[in-house]
C-alpha cells in the first residue's frame, strides 16, 4: 500500500501503512463471502499528462522548470459486493511513471471494505472522503488534498487525496450521523521540486518535517451529522484534526516543518432557490497551539464563511458564483509577533470565484473556466480547459492554470508557474 | 313495481355500460387524453425497475454507449415521485448517479454523485429541457413532464401501425427549444406511440417512436423507444430490459446514503 518509492518520511509513515494494510486485510477476510459474491468488476485506463510552464523564470537547480508534470499513469481499479449488498470493497491502484521526477511510483488511491447493515455502515481502509457544499473552496472538509495536482492540470479527481481511516455512517430518524477516525496524511503541497516559491528563509538552511506520529493521541476524528429540511440539506461538522499544511519556523539552525493540531465546527446548508441552487458554509478553526496567535509560524485561528449559487442560464450550461472569506480572531498579536521579511496576511481575506461550464455536441466537448480572484489580496487563478471525448472510453484535455497579480497573494505568489496541459486518457 | 323496474333497470344498465365503456374522443379533453398518457408512461405501477441500454449515434453512425439502472417509486396522489439512476458503464462515468425528486407543481431537486471525488452535489433545477447525459433525451423526457408546462389541443384521430390514436398538438407557455408538438397518443394504452418537435421556424426538429410495446404485469409498456433529431441527424435508441412494476421500493433508497452506495438489491 502506498509508494514503492518511499520519501524522507518513509519509515513513519510505512509502519502506518503496514499496520493499515493489515487490519484492512483482516477486515476484508471477514467479509468474504464468495458463495454469494456477485463478481467483481475491474476497469482502468492509461494516461498521459503533461504541462508547460509559461513564465519566463530563472528555476533554481533541481526544479523541474520547461515542463513541471509529464507522467504516464496506468490505473486499475477492482471493486465487489456480495449479492445482498451487505458487504463491499474497492481498490483503485496508480502504477505512475513521473517524468519529471524521474520516479515510478505505484500508489493507492484507495482500498477499502464495507461492512453493512440498515442502520449501520462501516468503512476501513483508504478512502476518499468530501464534505461541504463548496465548489473548489473547502472549510468543513479538513480531509487531505493535493493542490500539485490542481496547479498542473490533472484531473481534479486527483485533487483529493484518500485517508487512511474507519469511516462509520449511522442512518438514523432525527438525523444520519458520520464518523471518520483517520490517520494523518499531509496534502501534496507545492514544492521547489516543480514549482517556482517564494521562500522567506534563508536558502542555506537546512529542513526537515516532523510529522504527527502514530499513536491514538495523534489521531484525527471529524463528524457529521446531517438531514433533510423538507428538501433542504442541513449539515453540522466537528473535526479534531492536524493542519495538513506546514508551520515552518526556523530552530537550532534549520527549518522545521510541523503539521499543529487544529479544531474546527462548523455547518452548511444547501438547496433550491431562485430557479438554482444556493449553498451556505460556515466554520471555525481552532488554531489549537497557537490560541493567542501569537506564534507566526502557526495559523492564527479563523472564521471561514461561504456562500455560493449555481444556476443554469440556457441548455447544457452551468455558472457557479462564489463569496468566500477567511477572517483571522488575533490579527493585531500577529501583526506584533510576525518577524520582518515575511509578506502580512490580511485580517480578512476575500476571494470570490465564478465557474463557467458548456457543453456541445452531445456534451462531447467541454468547455469550463474556474476563476478565484482574490479581492483582498488583488491576485487571481484562471483555470480554462476544453475537453474532446472521442469515444465512450478516449479523452483529450488542453487547458491552462494563470496564476497572477499581487505577489504577496495566494494566487499571485504561484505567478512563476502559470502552465498549459494536456491530458490525453484512453479507458479499458 | 314492474314500470319501476321497466323504467329504473334500464336507467342503471345504461349507467354501468357507459361507465364501462372505452373513453372516445368526444368523452375527453386534450389535457384529460395527455394526463391519461402522463399517468401511463410514467406513472405506471406504484414503482418500478428497469435495466435500460442507450445507445447514442452521430451522423456519421458512430455509437456510445449508456447502461443504467432506474428505479422509480410515486409517492401517494401528490404527483411527487422519487427516480434514481444508476450508470454500469461506460468505464469512465461507471458509478456514477443521480438522484431526482420530482414535483409536478414546481422544479425538481436533482443531485448528482461523482464516484472518484466521493461527492455528492446538487444540480441547478432549471435545465429540464437540457440533454440527459449527451442524449437526444431531455431530462424531462426520462422522468414526468408537467402537465401545467403546455397548452393543447386534440387535432384529429386516427390509426398508427393498427392502433387507434388520439393526435394532440402541445405548446409550451414559456419558450423552449421546441415551438409545439404533435403526440400520437394509444386510445386504448395511453401510451405515446410517436412525438414529433417542431422548431420555432417551423422545421422538424425531433422525433420520438415508440418501437416496441408490451405488456409487463399487467401494464402497458414501450420497451423499445427511439428519439431522433431531425437537424443534426443524431440519435438515440433506448431498451428497457428487466422493467418490473410494483418492486416495493422504499423510500428511503431515494436519499444520499444510497446515492454514494448503490442498494444492491436494485442496482444489479
Amino acid at each position: 500500500m502506498g509508494a514503492l518509492k518511499l520519501g524522507r518520511k518513509a519509515g513513519d509513515r510505512a509502519t502506518r501503512k503496514y499496520f493499515l494494510v493489515g487490519v484492512s486485510s483482516a477486515f476484508f477476510v471477514t467479509l468474504a463471502p464468495p458463495a454469494t459474491a456477485e463478481g467483481i468488476s475491474l476497469n482502468g485506463f492509461v494516461q498521459s499528462h503533461v504541462a508547460a510552464r509559461t513564465s519566463r523564470v530563472d528555476c533554481a537547480d533541481g526544479t523541474e522548470c520547461d515542463f513541471p508534470a509529464i507522467d504516464l499513469r496506468g490505473e486499475l481499479a477492482a471493486e465487489g459486493k456480495d449479492a445482498a449488498g451487505n458487504a463491499g470493497f474497492l481498490g483503485r491502484f496508480d502504477l505512475l511513471r513521473d517524468i519529471a521526477l524521474a520516479e515510478t511510483r505505484l500508489e493507492t488511491r484507495e482500498l477499502y471494505g464495507d461492512l453493512n447493515s440498515e442502520k449501520l455502515v462501516a468503512r476501513l481502509g483508504r478512502q476518499v472522503i468530501t464534505w461541504g457544499v463548496g465548489d473548489l473552496l473547502f472549510i468543513n472538509d479538513t480531509f487531505p488534498k493535493d493542490p500539485v495536482a490542481l496547479f498542473t492540470g490533472q484531473p481534479l479527481q486527483n485533487f483529493k487525496l484518500g485517508s487512511d481511516a474507519l469511516k462509520l455512517n449511522a442512518y438514523t430518524a432525527p438525523a444520519n450521523l458520520e464518523i471518520v477516525i483517520a490517520g494523518f496524511r499531509p496534502d501534496n503541497t507545492p514544492t521547489g521540486r516543480r514549482f517556482v516559491l517564494p521562500d522567506p528563509f534563508p536558502a542555506g538552511l537546512p529542513r526537515r518535517i516532523e510529522e504527527p506520529g502514530n499513536s491514538v493521541g495523534e489521531l484525527e476524528v471529524s463528524a457529521r451529522a446531517y438531514r433533510y429540511l423538507d428538501n433542504w440539506e442541513l449539515s453540522g461538522y466537528a473535526s479534531h484534526t492536524h493542519f495538513h499544511t506546514q508551520a515552518r519556523r526556523v530552530i537550532a539552525g534549520e527549518v522545521v516543518g510541523t503539521y499543529p493540531r487544529l479544531n474546527t465546527v462548523g455547518a452548511s446548508l444547501t438547496g433550491s432557490a431562485l430557479k438554482g441552487v444556493f449553498g451556505l458554509e460556515m466554520g471555525y478553526y481552532e488554531s489549537v497551539q497557537d490560541r493567542e496567535g501569537r506564534d507566526p509560524s502557526i495559523d492564527n485561528s479563523q472564521f471561514r464563511g461561504l456562500i455560493g449559487y449555481t444556476q443554469q442560464p440556457w441548455n447544457d450550461a452551468t455558472l457557479g458564483l462564489q463569496l468566500y472569506g477567511e477572517w483571522m480572531r488575533d490579527s493585531h498579536n500577529y501583526r506584533e509577533t510576525l518577524p520582518e521579511g515575511f509578506p502580512v496576511k490580511d485580517r480578512v481575506r476575500k476571494v470570490t470565484t465564478l465557474r463557467f461550464t458548456q457543453l456541445f455536441a452531445h456534451q462531447t466537448v467541454t468547455f469550463n473556466v474556474f476563476t478565484f480572484v482574490g479581492l483582498s489580496e488583488n491576485d487571481h487563478y484562471i483555470i480554462p480547459s476544453l475537453r474532446y471525448a472521442f469515444s465512450d472510453n478516449l479523452w483529450a484535455e488542453v487547458g491552462a492554470n494563470v496564476f497572477g497579480g499581487n505577489r504577496n497573494g495566494t494566487f499571485g505568489s504561484l505567478q512563476d508557474n502559470r502552465n498549459v496541459y494536456l491530458t490525453v486518457r484512453l479507458g479499458i | 313495481m314492474k314500470s319501476f323496474q321497466r323504467i329504473i333497470l334500464p336507467f342503471i344498465a345504461a349507467v354501468v355500460a357507459m361507465s364501462a365503456a372505452p373513453a372516445r374522443a368526444a368523452d375527453l379533453s386534450a389535457d384529460e387524453i395527455v394526463k391519461r398518457s402522463i399517468e401511463s408512461f410514467y406513472y405506471a405501477g406504484n414503482s418500478m425497475r428497469a435495466r435500460v441500454s442507450m445507445k447514442l449515434i452521430n451522423r456519421e453512425g458512430k455509437v456510445r454507449e449508456r447502461e443504467m439502472t432506474i428505479l422509480r417509486l410515486n409517492l401517494g396522489k401528490s404527483g411527487d415521485q422519487r427516480y434514481y439512476i444508476y450508470f454500469h458503464g461506460p468505464a469512465d462515468i461507471k458509478g456514477t448517479s443521480f438522484l431526482i425528486w420530482k414535483y409536478p407543481a414546481k422544479d425538481d431537486d436533482r443531485w448528482i454523485y461523482v464516484p472518484t471525488l466521493k461527492l455528492v452535489k446538487r444540480i441547478a433545477v432549471d435545465d429540464k429541457r437540457s440533454s440527459f447525459v449527451g442524449s437526444d433525451f431531455t431530462y424531462e423526457d426520462v422522468s414526468s413532464r408537467d402537465l401545467e408546462d403546455e397548452t393543447r389541443v386534440l387535432v384529429r384521430n386516427e390509426d398508427l401501425g393498427g392502433r387507434p390514436v388520439y393526435v394532440v398538438e402541445s405548446k409550451p407557455k414559456t419558450p423552449a427549444d421546441y415551438s409545439r408538438r404533435l403526440s400520437w397518443i394509444d386510445r386504448e394504452r395511453w401510451l405515446p406511440l410517436k412525438e414529433e418537435y417542431v422548431d420555432a421556424r417551423d422545421e422538424p426538429l425531433r422525433t420520438y417512436t415508440a418501437d416496441k410495446v408490451e405488456q409487463i404485469g399487467g401494464q402497458w409498456a414501450v420497451t423499445v423507444r427511439t428519439m431522433k433529431n431531425l437537424q443534426s441527424g443524431h440519435r438515440t435508441e433506448v431498451v428497457f430490459r428487466e422493467t418490473e412494476y410494483g418492486v416495493g421500493i422504499k423510500e428511503d433508497i431515494f436519499t444520499e446514503r444510497y446515492l454514494r452506495d448503490a442498494p444492491a438489491q436494485w442496482v444489479r
